[in-house]
């Protein structure tokens, strides 16, 4: 299985994608924003981190980089387009989920791991896990989703929230927000749920020693999926 | 030309910038304010000498970047 990830100019998580795609069976590939084409792939990731220094609003101006006409059309034609935490804003500006991401609630980057909850099994990505709650890190200033009430409408009636933030027990209750989001999302996908846009990292949690496994559950059952 | 733009929150949207700059003013003194909304203001000197034409080339910038139609509004609000 073929995966590639996007480098942006102040991308910083994407060589931990990298490592974490690689190490559960992809073979992936690094992709300079400024190419034109994207190679081959089963799956494309825009990684987390600072893009363009978050200048103007986050992720807007990766939006508009040479390579992302590509990933459009990659998603337009079904293709698997995953974005984590900056690539979740990557992607929202892009227009290929709805919504956008606001600053945090306090005003504060919070760093800090999360459980989130998987509303919706019925797609590419959540298929056949068998667990719910899921332990993630975060680390964001700007992960306070929000969208207008007729996108809300829409999002809950074609099931696109994909995760919701919650306790350890799966409950989502306010108080286990940590940003503000609206209804406590985590993550959305577009309406044909083959494009994946959350603010929790899973390739942060891949190793037991380090960190946690959530996210080798995750990487294990997602390229088994696509398999 | 010289063409200004202003973007502001939509209505709705909450804008937690604005409401510690309320707060930290309150707390200066400054007792008489209802909110503050937080915006961004552009400057764009455009290759046109036409002011319609001016005013059009900015309007498509902030309709493609420079705002986000979820969340904010635009106003063009001088062209000299």
């Amino acid at each position: 299985m073929k995966s590639a990830v996007i480098t942006f100019p102040g991308s910083n998580c994407d060589r931990d994608m990298h490592v974490a795609l690689n190490k559960f069976g992809f073979k992936n590939q690094m992709v300079w924003h400024n190419d034109n084409e994207l190679p081959k792939s089963d799956l494309v990731v825009l990684p987390g981190g600072f893009s363009y220094g978050d200048y103007l609003r986050c992720g807007s101006m990766a939006s508009k980089s040479k390579i992302m006409q590509s990933v459009i059309n990659f998603a337009k034609s079904g293709g698997l387009v995953m974005g984590i935490c900056n690539g979740f804003q990557i992607l929202v500006e892009s227009g290929l989920v709805p919504g956008v991401l606001l600053r945090n609630r306090y005003l504060e980057f919070i760093c800090k791991n999360v459980f989130v909850k998987i509303d919706n099994k019925d797609n590419p990505y959540f298929k056949n896990l068998n667990k719910e709650v899921f332990e993630f890190h975060i680390a964001h200033n700007e992960g306070n989703y929000f969208c207008t009430n007729d996108q809300l409408k829409e999002i809950e009636d074609n099931n696109q929230v994909a995760i919701y933030y919650c306790n350890n027990n799966g409950k989502t209750e306010e108080k286990f927000n940590p940003n503000g989001s609206l209804k406590n999302i985590a993550g959305i996908f577009n309406k044909e749920k083959n494009v994946l846009g959350m603010m929790p990292h899973p390739e942060r949690m891949i190793d037991k020693s380090l960190s946690g496994e959530d996210g080798s559950f995750f990487f294990k059952n997602l390229i088994n999926n696509i398999r | 030309m010289k063409v200004s733009a202003i973007i502001t929150l939509k209505k709705d949207v909450l804008d937690p910038q604005g409401k510690v700059i309320h707060k930290t003013l309150d707390g200066m003194g400054f007792k008489d304010v209802n909110e503050v909304r937080q915006g961004k203001y552009f400057e764009i000197d455009v290759k046109e000498n036409d002011p319609k034409k001016a005013q059009k080339i900015v309007e498509d910038m902030c309709n493609k970047l420079l705002a986000n139609l979820v969340i904010e509004n635009y106003k063009i609000i001088e062209i000299q």
